[in-house]
């Protein structure tokens, strides 16, 4: 990963979010640049899962953690979120009542349940977004690489992870809405979600945020504790023999991983306007994987590059032929992992790297 | 000479004992009254003649003559009601008048006297009903059925039949009370239960006694709750064990991450449904066989789409799991779109044959046979899988394949094909399965996604590379679900099991029964 791309892939980003927004709020309808809001929400959904992709490509791509759960991060994020928003409805839903969120009094609960509490509040919800996420990753994290769960093992009890979360989010009386999830949003720190402004503020913001992503993690992984994580990634026990201790690498990196992929979801969800269990199956945290693969594993740029690309296929697929989607999104596995290990920018790079040594060659006499 | 005089004295006795119980057809065709005890009095005589008497009565056809002889008209001439006998009947008959009271008061006799039936089945089911309707009016006409009965089941549901009449009484003694609380205790199930625990007022013994036969009945239905959870929890484990054997070949002993195996089963499925769609229309006589065709077919079905996936695709990725994982995943969408598309998204009706439907009772177990069938079917399977393993030359070259992969090589087998013959055979026993479930669950494109998880679990908690361990963690897992299921419900009981599971991984990540040795390694 150079330095050079992944400044690009910033400025891309920044530039991108920026440009759609002046293309929603400036030009008059029927300009040829005005960009539709919808247009808008959907760049804005790209980026979330791109800040996914980069949470998973930083686990996988860096310490060698293939996670098949990543999404149930980012689905706890997008709750936390999701229930702050279901209390700014206040009496406006369709039963009008201050307290309880509409599904509750359609359930018949009497009072709100002790762990909705506070989340009226933005700052303790947003504190949620972090918390909920990281404290998950950080038990199950410190369960499994103690005990050295590792390699396909930990993928298949990650997915059992969020595969268990689905079914407890799917129940009613888990007390976030069951199969409805969270929905009807009205408003964010007071400002109306439907307004076009506010899609364009969640999209730029969604743009800060994975810039902030890709800063963090190029830190994490350039600095030293970078370099021993490259090292776990690679030999886990001979690094173990050199006097290091991989699982606390490990934590450390997959912690900080859920916290950026709960981030993700807390900016998706006001985006997409609804949050579901539907977000915690299986497939999802498997398909955010491909995003990574299809990109390039260990190259963060790639894993924006990615989730784009992917999403933005997808988006096509299902309006077009949408009963194309599954066979491409199939094929692509197959394709990327038989005949494209190194994912996009792995064939990019390699093809910078056979010019290189063609000039190098012409140089020397 | 004795027997003789014994019988002599009965014979001149019998007159008395007629004449001591009266005739009970007295008063019949008088008042309404009069015609409604007379039909009392015959339900519990025990005279033969009563039930055709009554029967004529409630079709109209009971006549009474001025001199109060009773005559039964049928097609072939009159019959005399009391005696049985055809005879010329008297001029000036009248038909018995009836009124509901008559008319309900018939309906109650005809039912004591069915007590007295030829057939034993209907006696039992007579008796049920007195038992349900716990009737103390039906305790004269029991009582006399008890002294008759011959039959040891009939008369066990007699004596319950009496200690429930007698429990409603009003005025029996405390001591009949407790000894029908006995025999009630002794039936022991949930009806005797509600009943016993429904007796309110009685002396404190009474009260007492039955107040320790319902927690003696709660204690032996306990008992039989508890071998029904292990029933279904067997029958949960042994669909667990059908899906993840053949995981336990690819994944347990390949170690090849087949994310497709859901697909396998999947195919397996439907695959009875095309057997079963044929049979249908060019044998439906076999149709009832169908299964058993189904299951060869299922089996080359999915093993032959096992050994192509080897070939095309997994053989490429050996010694890099993720990448597997990742491409069978990608192979296991567009299966599923594959199917979707030729068959569509709706669930196909796979029939259930005769002799797999319905369910019997032992002692307070309900067995359903498709779940005993799937039962002995998983158990069948993994015999085989294990004898094939064991006894087969393929098995042997499997074995040594996998143990030792270069000296293998190196004696003469030819690895890649050995390789692509266990995942065939792998694959073949999750199509196997695929029948099986198709069964018990909707034949959709998404069967095997349902199952994937819950196998990659029993493999890995079994200890990989082991089916023994994969039996022993199929059943406890099976078991262990249903019994949490009544105390958390069924999605919190998968919850839980999950959670234990991924706990249970973490203190031991080799499974129940880890491989030791240098093959682990490897």
């Amino acid at each position: 990963m150079s330095r050079v791309s992944l400044n690009l892939c910033l400025l891309g980003v920044m530039g991108g979010a920026v440009l759609l927004a002046i293309g929603n709020l400036m030009m008059p309808e029927g300009s040829a640049y005005h960009v539709p809001t919808y247009a808008v929400s959907l760049a804005g959904k790209y980026l979330c899962y791109a800040m996914l992709a980069v949470a998973v490509d930083l686990v996988w791509g860096f310490a060698g953690i293939l996670s098949l759960g990543h999404a149930a991060f980012f689905a706890l994020g997008g709750y936390a979120m999701g229930m702050y928003l279901m209390r700014q409805i206040g009496t406006r839903g369709v039963y009008g009542n201050a307290i309880l969120p509409d599904f509750m009094v359609f359930l018949n609960y009497k009072e709100l349940p002790w762990y909705w509490h506070g989340f009226d509040n933005p700052a303790f919800a947003i504190l949620m977004v972090v918390v909920i996420p990281g404290v998950l990753a950080l038990i199950f994290g410190w369960l499994a690489f103690r005990s050295r769960v590792s390699g396909v093992y930990l993928s298949i009890i990650t997915q059992a992870l969020t595969y268990a979360l689905l079914l407890a989010f799917f129940r009613n009386d888990m007390g976030l809405g069951g199969n409805n999830g969270l929905t009807d949003f009205k408003d964010m720190f007071g400002i109306p979600l439907q307004a076009d402004s506010t899609r364009c503020g969640l999209l730029v913001a969604s743009a800060i945020f994975l810039a902030l992503a890709l800063l963090v993690a190029r830190y994490v992984v350039t600095s030293r504790f970078g370099k021993v994580l490259i090292a776990v990634r690679d030999t886990e026990s001979r690094t173990r023999f050199l006097g290091y201790r991989p699982e606390a690498y490990k934590l450390f990196v997959f912690v900080l991983s859920a916290v950026m992929a709960g981030i993700g979801g807390a900016l998706y969800v006001p985006q997409i306007g609804i949050i579901n269990p539907g977000e915690f199956s299986p497939a999802n945290s498997i398909e955010s994987v491909i995003w990574v693969a299809v990109g390039g594993r260990g190259t963060l740029v790639g894993a924006v590059l990615g989730a784009v690309l992917v999403n933005f296929g997808k988006t096509i697929f299902t309006g077009v032929l949408p009963e194309l989607w599954l066979f491409a999104l199939g094929a692509l596995f197959i394709l990327v992992t038989l005949l494209l290990p190194g994912g996009i920018l792995g064939l990019l790079n390699r093809q910078a790297r056979r010019a290189k040594p063609a000039k190098a060659a012409e140089a020397a006499p | 000479m004795k027997l003789l005089r014994c019988l002599l004295v009965l014979l001149a006795l019998a007159p008395f004992a007629a004449r001591a119980q009266d005739d009970p057809f007295a008063g019949m065709g008088g008042s309404f009254d009069e015609t409604k005890h007379a039909i009392e009095a015959l339900a519990v005589s025990g005279n033969t003649q009563a039930e055709p008497a009554i029967v004529a009565l409630q079709d109209g056809k009971l006549f009474i003559a001025p001199d109060k002889s009773l005559w039964i008209k049928t097609e072939s001439g009159a019959i005399n009601a009391r005696t049985g006998e055809k005879a010329e009947a008297p001029g000036g008959l009248k038909p018995v008048k009836k009124n509901n009271a008559v008319r309900e008061a018939a309906n109650a006799a005809l039912g004591s006297l069915t007590l007295f039936s030829a057939d034993p089945a209907i006696r039992k089911k007579a008796a049920e009903a007195v038992f349900r309707s716990r009737d103390p009016a039906a305790l004269p006409a029991l009582g006399r059925a008890l002294d008759k009965e011959t039959d040891a089941g009939v008369r066990a549901i007699m004596e319950q039949a009496r200690a429930a009449a007698l429990l409603s009484a009003p005025d029996t003694a405390d001591a009949d009370r407790i000894a029908a609380i006995g025999v009630l205790r002794a039936r022991g199930d949930l009806e005797a239960s509600s009943l016993l625990s429904s007796i309110n007022g009685g002396s404190p013994e009474v009260v007492k006694s039955a107040a320790d036969a319902v927690a003696s009945i709660a204690r032996v239905q306990q008992l039989w709750t508890l071998a029904q959870g292990v029933f279904y929890g067997l029958s949960l484990g042994s669909v667990l064990l059908l899906a993840a054997a053949g995981l336990a070949i690819t994944f347990g002993v390949m170690g090849v991450i087949n994310m497709a195996h859901g697909e396998m089963v999947m195919l397996g499925a439907y695959t009875t449904f095309v057997v079963q769609q044929a049979l249908q229309t060019y044998a439906p006589s076999l149709m009832g066989a169908g299964l058993l065709f189904a299951i060869p077919a299922a089996f080359i079905v999915s093993g032959t789409a096992g050994i192509a996936i080897e070939r095309l695709l997994i053989r490429f990725l050996y010694g890099r799991p993720l990448e597997t994982l990742l491409a069978t995943w990608g192979l296991s969408l567009m299966l599923q779109q594959a199917v979707r598309t030729v068959f569509g998204a709706s669930n196909r009706d796979v029939t259930t044959p005769a002799w797999m439907s319905g369910a019997t009772m032992w002692g307070g177990l309900t067995i359903t046979y498709n779940r005993l069938y799937i039962i002995i079917f998983a158990a069948l399977v993994l015999a085989a899988l294990m004898a094939a393993l064991r006894f087969t030359s393929l098995g042997l070259q499997m074995r040594a394949v996998t143990q030792n992969r270069r000296m293998a090589a190196a004696m003469g087998i030819r690895t890649p094909w050995i390789d692509a013959l266990t995942f065939g055979l792998g694959s073949g026993v999750a199509g196997m399965a695929g029948v099986a479930l198709s069964q018990i669950d909707n034949v959709s494109p998404n069967l095997g996604q349902g199952y994937i998880i819950d196998s990659f679990m029993v493999v890995v908690f079994g200890g990989v590379g082991n089916l023994w361990g994969t039996l022993v963690s199929a059943l406890t897992l099976g078991i262990a679900n249903k019994f949490i299921e009544p105390l958390a419900g069924a999605v919190l009981a998968k919850i839980l099991v999950l959670v234990l599971l991924i706990l249970f991984i973490q203190r031991k990540p080799r499974g129940l029964f880890p491989l030791k040795g240098r093959a682990v390694e490897a």
